[in-house]
């Protein structure tokens, strides 16, 4: 079974809906994130690199992603807690030349 | 908190009144076709310094100006005792264009064309000859005490991983605001890296006006990648930011922005422009980090603090860089590049603003001669934004 260990990670803002590994995290760990009060109880389904992201909290399919307490991209699927939150599941929303007409 | 760093260095005093930190006889070729004799006169000239490049003919409008006005900087900057410029001859970027502006500022500046002189050879000589004795001439002159006030200092990420936006960038932020205070300018720019966190800077302008150009050149640069038909993630982040934990433009940008500190934005200029107001000002260059530099120090910037994450050996012939590690790895990984590490905010051994103090002691420290990591190693890159195509 998993076992919480004291893995160091960072959550910027409480609005945030990711934290970010400040070393390899195993995927199986369970981690404990605390920003400004709130505590969330983690367990990843991923291995999570030095400077990854994972989810905190769900964030639903076309929905905003946001760390620094600001909007970083759009979750192009539902991305549960615990989960690497990268290239593969967000997307930026500017600059997108190759979806012209949205910005 | 209170700092112990002195706030005077001891710098050298221009005729124009500027300050400056080197004391380089700069060898400027205002064409491609002459930048391999002014390397020539750099092996033969101790104290001299030239830049490779492939610009200065068949450019036109505000491509034209752009290029000419980084040449100019480059020259007029004021750790730059005197200049050679150094001509072809039949070039649209005419030496003798670039000197009289640069003179203008009242620095030792003399033209050498390589048809006028009969060939590379006499024109190396003649190049040689006059930098030998402004070399002399600039060996001459003393430091002496200067304000911080005096400084204008870049900033700059490159190379980023998702430990920028943590430590290195707010202690550079925390620097800025220090330097503010002090009366000094700092520059924040790479604007296609400020993409998404415009709002941040533009609430922070001293008038409406200065926001307004804040959305015109972020929405200016957006533009061109719209226009491109891609989406702006293919270039960046870049893929040494997304292998760092990078996952979009927008995250990056906020680590980036982050080392603009908390003081008002005081102008927006445009690249290569000097500045004309003191505090922390905007200059608008694209994210690639040569070009970035140059635009900066073509804009007067004496000092640049540059971090990063994956490492880089960026450096400029003229302004001393100082490289700054993101995290530890990076930081015993690329010793030979790095000056100061950030790395110990990441693991708990120091605060944002301890590492800001050591950045200023750093500056102090380089501003009154210390040699950074780029230096010694003799990296002297250059690169202009341009902005039109070549004809």
């Amino acid at each position: 079974m998993s076992q919480t260990q004291p893995y160091k990670t960072v959550m910027l803002n409480p609005h945030d809906h990711v934290a970010v590994a400040l070393e390899p995290i195993p995927a199986g760990s369970v981690v404990s994130v605390t920003c400004q009060g709130q505590t969330f109880s983690v367990t990843l389904n991923d291995p999570i690199d030095f400077g990854h992201k994972f989810a905190v909290v769900p964030i639903a399919k076309d929905s905003d992603v946001r760390k620094y307490g600001e909007v970083i991209g759009i979750a192009t699927r539902d991305i549960s807690p615990g989960e690497h939150v990268h290239v593969h599941n967000i997307e930026g929303k500017r600059a997108r030349g190759d979806l012209r007409g949205i910005k | 908190m209170a700092s112990s760093n002195p706030d005077h260095f001891w710098g050298y005093r221009r005729s124009d009144g500027r300050v400056g930190i080197r004391n380089h006889v700069l060898i400027l070729p205002t064409i491609t076709c002459a930048t391999q004799a002014a390397k020539r006169i750099t092996d033969l000239v101790r104290g001299t310094v030239t830049f490779i490049h492939q610009h200065g003919c068949a450019q036109l409008g505000a491509d034209y100006e752009q290029t000419f006005r980084t040449y100019v900087g480059m020259g007029a900057n004021p750790n730059v005792y005197g200049v050679v410029v150094l001509g072809l001859g039949c070039e649209t970027h005419q030496a003798r264009s670039v000197a009289e502006e640069i003179a203008k500022i009242g620095k030792p500046v003399e033209v050498v064309s390589i048809q006028d002189h009969g060939g590379t050879l006499m024109a190396i000589a003649q190049g040689a000859k006059i930098a030998a004795q402004m070399v002399q001439d600039a060996s001459a002159q003393l430091r002496e005490p200067c304000p911080m006030s005096e400084l204008i200092v870049g900033t700059e990420c490159g190379g980023s991983d998702a430990c920028s936006g943590l430590s290195a960038n707010p202690a550079v932020g925390y620097v800025s605001d220090r330097i503010v205070d002090l009366g000094g300018t700092a520059i924040i720019a790479e604007t296609t890296e400020l993409i998404g966190a415009e709002h941040l800077l533009a609430e922070r302008a001293v008038n409406d006006q200065v926001a307004k150009r804040v959305y015109e050149v972020i929405n200016a640069m957006e533009n061109r990648a719209i226009k491109m038909g891609v989406d702006i993630r293919k270039g960046n982040p870049s893929p040494g930011n997304i292998k760092g934990g990078l996952s979009t433009l927008e995250e990056k940008s906020l680590g980036a922005a982050s080392k603009a500190g908390s003081r008002p934005l005081q102008e927006l200029v445009n690249y290569a422009e000097t500045p004309t107001r003191k505090g922390l000002v905007w200059m608008d260059t694209p994210g690639q980090d040569i070009e970035q530099l140059t635009g900066m120090v073509a804009g007067g910037a004496q000092i640049v603090l540059f971090t990063s994450g994956r490492g880089t050996p960026t450096g400029s012939p003229i302004a001393p860089v100082i490289k700054i590690s993101t995290n530890t790895r990076l930081y015993e990984t690329m010793r030979d590049n790095v000056d100061l590490n950030a790395g110990t905010i990441i693991e708990g051994l120091e605060s944002i603003e301890q590492v800001g103090e050591r950045i200023m002691q750093e500056i102090y420290q380089v501003a009154s001669g210390k040699m950074t990591k780029a230096e010694i190693l003799g990296q002297d890159d250059f690169g202009i934004w341009r902005i039109g195509s070549t004809f």
